[in-house]
């Protein structure tokens, strides 16, 4: 038996999964971002194993993988920003804790 | 055959980790549990001969990404990062949601046909991608380019102390 | 079986290479390392253990592994435990691709990956993970301190660095260590004059990424009572510094195999030319250990980000000018 592009599929879609439920059920602005994290990698598993069984000549899936990359690189920087900003003026970083509009 | 049992030892690895991510009450663990995640992954993009995005896949996620996490989890939760409920209200339905997810998209990904096409990819991918990036591609590298560029300056304005 | 195989050779040579770096880096290291201190400062250094005290890492050694374990109660012990272990394996993995020489056509490399210089860089960062869990799991707050300021400066530099080796894998035309020894040739031909200023930001740079002095403050002694370190003890401690004077030696490799031209050179055997210079290299970084003072946190990072990576990036800009022009 090998190793096809279901099997891959699969695992991702479980990954995605586990960082759904993350991104739900958590109350920490951390924690959350790391179920995107979870999210993200999955879909740059689909990305690269489309590539390689479906268009193994373009690359094009690897190439979009190196954007995903890069842009959740973006998004940590400034979502960790934006996490120690919150800390520094509300002194939490639980997102059920942050609910006023102004102080 | 050695494939099927790199790709079984992969999947536990990267699927075990995982669940500690999103399960761990101890947040310090479940982000310490991201680089068993990521390193699995890695190995995903090995077997399917993505070597390059394997190696950008450390140096980003593993080394830089979950560094940031850390550290951003150190000067927040100080001590023992046990002090306070990790988790919402919203446990049931979150699973329930995320399970209902997951069977929905098994179900897709194994009943759908997928089209084959016989071919190999290159040997050596990072020079095609290269070529790719400033040819085919320029626009996405410039408008990416950007996007950090902005980013970066966003993240010093937003995590400056006000004065 | 093929994959079978392939799974022995892979022991067997983690064996080969943990038993190189533990004679070659560990021991004679340290101990040059302290002849080298003690020559500076007009000091004999250890001298009684064995003749001229080429024994004394032994004892050292046969010490630390008498020594008991210690987990602190505070302490997370798991993290605690496994932390030492990353450090160690990921200094160990750093050289996978340097390639040490030739016996007649055949390169004595590891695996020559395709991506052998981004593999190297993902391994030297995989590093500081295993610094900060040691560090947070310790309950300390030295301890954490120091892993904090071990983050920043490992993430700093990692940028300093990267533009470093991507300078010159531009002139190489190829990622692959083997590939880039093989792009140099003759005394003037190697990188270290073709790339001078990359040669000089990667030495910075690497300086700062195996946290040596003038960069060590995250084990700071005389501020931190050895950061991350400080709750360590016997063969854990070992193993955190086993990891890091891996990461050391290796650093020098590297630099001997992407700028001073790898096992290249006249007469002498590959293998010895590449020692000689890889022990060229750690002499300048022990040399610079006992010579300078250390750094304030502040001026660590405007060095970094305000000299090195723009210099950095500069010199990247006029690699690809006279590539193309």
């Amino acid at each position: 038996m090998h190793v096809g592009l279901t099997h891959f599929l699969v695992v991702s879609s479980l990954l995605f999964c586990l960082g759904l439920y993350a991104m739900l059920t958590r109350r920490n602005v951390v924690a959350i971002l790391m179920g995107i994290e979870l999210m993200l990698n999955a879909a740059n598993i689909n990305l690269i194993a489309f590539n390689k069984y479906v268009a193994p000549a373009a690359l094009n899936g690897q190439v979009f993988a190196l954007v995903v990359i890069t842009l959740a690189a973006c998004e940590a920087g400034v979502g960790l920003a934006l996490v120690m900003s919150a800390y520094r003026n509300l002194e939490t970083i639980h997102v059920d804790e942050i609910n006023v509009m102004k102080w | 055959m050695g494939q099927l049992a790199s790709f079984i030892v992969l999947s536990i690895v990267t699927l075990t980790a995982a669940v500690v991510v999103v399960t761990s009450g101890n947040i310090v663990r479940s982000a310490l549990s991201l680089i068993p995640t990521f390193l699995g992954v890695t190995g995903f993009y090995i077997l399917l001969q993505a070597e390059f995005v394997a190696g950008i896949q450390v140096l980003i996620y593993a080394g830089a990404i979950t560094v940031l996490i850390l550290f951003v989890i150190m000067l927040t939760e100080g001590g023992t990062g046990l002090r306070f409920r990790q988790v919402n209200e919203q446990v049931p339905l979150g699973l329930l949601a995320a399970a209902v997810l997951a069977a929905i998209l098994i179900v897709v990904f194994v009943s759908t046909p997928w089209p084959k096409t016989a071919g190999e990819l290159p040997q050596y991918t990072a020079a095609p991608i290269g070529n790719m990036f400033l040819t085919s591609m320029v626009l996405v590298f410039e408008s990416t380019s950007l996007v950090l560029l902005v980013s970066l300056i966003g993240a010093i304005i937003i995590a400056r102390r006000e004065r | 079986m093929n994959w079978f195989v392939e799974i022995l050779k892979a022991i067997g040579l983690a064996v080969v290479m943990f038993t190189f770096l533990a004679v070659v880096a560990a021991m004679f290291g340290v101990l040059l390392e302290r002849k080298i201190g003690g020559w500076i400062q007009s000091r004999l250094g250890p001298k009684h253990v064995g003749p001229q005290g080429l024994f004394q890492t032994l004892a050292d050694t046969v010490k630390l592994l008498q020594k008991e374990h210690i987990t602190p109660t505070a302490a997370d012990a798991a993290i605690f435990n496994t932390a030492p272990l990353i450090v160690a394996t990921a200094g160990l993995m750093d050289w996978v691709v340097i390639p040490f020489g030739t016996v007649g056509t055949l390169v004595l490399v590891v695996r020559d990956l395709n991506i052998g210089v981004l593999f190297f860089a993902g391994m030297a960062s995989m590093t500081v993970v295993g610094i900060l869990a040691g560090g947070w799991a310790s309950n300390n707050k030295y301890s954490l301190l120091g892993a904090l300021r071990s983050a920043s400066q490992m993430i700093s530099y990692e940028l300093p660095l990267a533009t470093a080796l991507i300078a010159v894998a531009m002139q190489a035309g190829t990622l692959s260590t083997v590939g880039i020894v093989g792009a140099q040739g003759g005394w003037f031909g190697s990188f270290v004059f073709r790339q001078f200023p990359a040669f000089v930001i990667f030495m910075i740079a690497a300086t700062a990424e195996v946290n040596r002095v003038p960069f060590d403050l995250p084990e700071a002694e005389s501020e931190l009572v050895a950061g991350y370190l400080s709750e360590y003890t016997g063969m854990r401690f070992a193993l955190f510094q086993l990891g890091e004077y891996a990461e050391m030696f290796a650093m020098a490799a590297l630099a001997t195999t992407l700028f001073l031209g790898g096992w290249k050179g006249p007469i002498l055997p590959p293998l010895v030319w590449f020692l000689i210079k890889m022990y060229i290299v750690v002499f300048f970084l022990m040399w610079m250990r006992w010579t300078y003072p250390r750094f304030r946190l502040d001026q660590l990072l405007n060095l970094s980000w305000k000299l090195l990576l723009p210099a950095g990036l500069l010199w990247i800009l006029i690699t690809g000018y006279f590539m193309t022009f």
